[in-house]
């Protein structure tokens, strides 16, 4: 049975709008004009547990509000949804002590005290003895490769040890449950590898079930073999993050490095020309025509050397959401 | 909410305001406002306007500042903050009502408060030792129970304003008018028994004569209805408690975790 469960889930926010100027300002005071912005718009998944997610989309797309239903914070206008067998907006006991919601950039911590005063105030919440939550603790400060950054004031710590201080603080209880929204944000790039092991690690010891926002693409190429694609309020693509790069580019991008330049050769014959810079040429192959074209390539020219990859799931993203083709 | 919830959050908010001791200590020291009417009132025919002698007036005054430090309540300030900057809601994610943190935060900074207000009031009476006198212990017992009452009366009005957050902005804003009608109206500027009589029915109207006036008449020994007292304290708490988790319930259903 899935464990996230979400039908038709819509969100609509009432935005009060100002025009700019004295006369404006003056409309806005005398009467206001409000506009509804429909943030979520029949959205639909499930998710089962145990399941890693990646729920990808820009700015503005409607995944954070999604994570807020999801996690109770904010009630659906319209449709359902239910998690661990909970509707989230009823924010229940039974149901908070099974999820939790980190959001990148804001904290729990108290920010003058060290983390462990913040800890041991959630393990009290959450009802976990003394003993069992020392042991918590260490177990996932050893996974999070925290030690007396515990004991420093939360202000005296770097961006990257306070993000992994409110990874401890948010699992603390063992959540069954996990909505990641940017969870590596601003973090230096062994910071985020270090708290992307960490998930899945988390993930695969407590078999924990996570959906996880990033802007980051290495997030979820390294922990999301789901992803969802969320544009304008609605879905638009669940399933493998494999299978999207499949769609999203029916093609392989091949790396070649000639013995010379060689500017005359006609490489429409071969593939798609992304480019040609002296000796090294990138062309874009279908992947039904790859093997018959690779031999061809290797026979007519001089190839001294030749790669064939995927090209970069952000680019293909990043792609489609400038392109707005996701209608 | 249960004892070991409320130790290691009174502890822990206790820790936290210790980091802020010296702020707490100049918020002591700026409620010195009771000290300044003391000062108006203390001339000879202003007193005698009042009824009440130097003494009199000195431990009323002295009272009401000790209550008034005792009973201050900004949950809507904090509230208001942390609505409006997304910090509400890690806390509406836990299996405890958010206001709980507020109570204990404001009893944290109670505790630290209470050495400053020791050494205001050792200052005082060194200044005008013909003031001290050692109340009788069930009289002491009854304005300690007050003086509590007192300050969970304004913890529950202010968080009642805290809850239309949920609607506007900007609710402090209502906190600010009340602050007028509460200087006037709680005994803060003077003892109710010196204003004329429809202005004193007036006040006891309200619930603001029972966050000063009736706790600091009871610390500094002065005429006060006892039972009266304590059933007008009951009978607002009893209207107050059940209108601030209305609020709460039907308010937090329009929280939009905004800059979350």
């Amino acid at each position: 049975m899935s464990l996230v469960r979400v039908d038709d889930l819509g969100k609509t926010y009432r935005i009060a709008e100002k025009q700019p100027g004295l006369a404006g300002t003056f409309r806005h005071f005398v009467k206001r004009r409000h506009r509804d912005v429909e943030a979520v718009r029949g959205v639909s998944f499930t998710i089962e547990a145990g399941e890693v997610v990646g729920f990808l989309g820009p700015n503005g797309a409607g995944k954070t509000t999604t994570l807020k239903m999801l996690s109770g914070l904010i009630h659906p206008s319209s449709g359902s949804v239910e998690v661990a067998g909970h509707r989230p907006h009823r924010r229940q006991k039974a149901f908070l002590e099974q999820i939790t919601l980190v959001m990148g950039q804001k904290q729990q911590l108290i920010w003058d005290l060290p983390p462990l005063d913040s800890l041991r105030v959630n393990a009290a919440i959450y009802g976990l003895d003394q003993g069992e939550s020392r042991r918590r603790i260490g177990e996932l400060a050893e996974m999070l490769e925290l030690g007396e950054e515990l004991t420093r004031p939360v202000r005296k710590l770097s961006l990257g040890q306070r993000m992994k201080a409110e990874l401890l603080a948010a699992l603390l209880h063992r959540p069954a449950v996990l909505f990641l929204d940017e969870p590596t944000l601003g973090l230096d790039v062994n910071a985020q590898a270090r708290v992307r092991s960490f998930l899945a690690d988390y993930n695969r010891r407590f078999g924990a079930t996570v959906l996880l926002t990033s802007h980051y693409m290495a997030d979820i190429t390294a922990l999301c073999p789901r992803v969802l694609l969320i544009h304008q309020g609605r879905l638009f693509y669940d399933g493998q993050l494999s299978a999207l790069a499949e769609r999203l580019a029916p093609y392989r991008q091949v790396r070649l490095d000639l013995a010379r330049p060689l500017p005359e050769v006609p490489w429409s014959d071969y593939g798609e020309l992304e480019s040609c810079e002296a000796r090294e040429v990138r062309l874009l192959i279908q992947p039904d025509r790859l093997t018959e074209t690779l031999a061809r390539l290797l026979n007519d020219l001089p190839v001294v050397d030749l790669e064939v990859s995927d090209p970069p799931i952000e680019e293909l993203i990043g792609r489609l959401f400038r392109q707005g083709e996701v209608a | 909410m249960n004892g070991r919830i409320a130790r290691v959050l009174l502890s822990t908010q206790y820790a936290y305001m210790l980091e802020y001791r010296a702020e707490i200590a100049l918020w002591a020291l700026s409620g010195v406002l009771p000290f300044i009417m003391l000062g108006v009132w203390s001339q000879a025919e202003a007193a005698s306007s009042l009824g009440l002698d130097r003494i009199q007036l000195g431990r009323y005054f002295l009272a009401g500042f000790v209550v008034r430090q005792f009973t201050l309540a900004w949950v809507v300030f904090a509230f208001e903050e942390d609505a409006l900057q997304g910090r509400l809601s890690p806390y509406l994610l836990q299996p405890l009502h958010p206001l709980w943190r507020y109570l204990a935060a404001h009893l944290a900074e109670q505790a630290t408060r209470l050495p400053f207000v020791a050494a205001i009031a050792a200052t005082f009476f060194l200044l005008q030792p013909e003031t001290f006198a050692l109340a009788a212990p069930q009289r002491l017992l009854l304005a300690l129970l007050a003086t509590w009452l007192a300050f969970a009366l304004n913890f529950l009005l202010q968080s009642s304003i805290a809850c239309l957050c949920f609607w506007s902005e900007r609710a402090s804003a209502l906190e600010r008018l009340l602050l007028i009608p509460f200087l006037f109206l709680s005994g803060l500027v003077a003892p109710l028994e010196a204003y004329p009589p429809a202005m004193r029915q007036l006040a006891y109207a309200t619930p603001f004569p029972y966050m000063i006036h009736f706790p600091a008449q009871l610390l500094a020994g002065g005429p006060v209805a006892v039972a009266a007292g304590f059933r007008a304290m009951l009978g607002w708490l009893l209207l107050l408690l059940p209108l601030c988790l209305l609020l709460w319930r039907t308010g937090v259903r329009r929280y939009t975790a905004m800059g979350a």
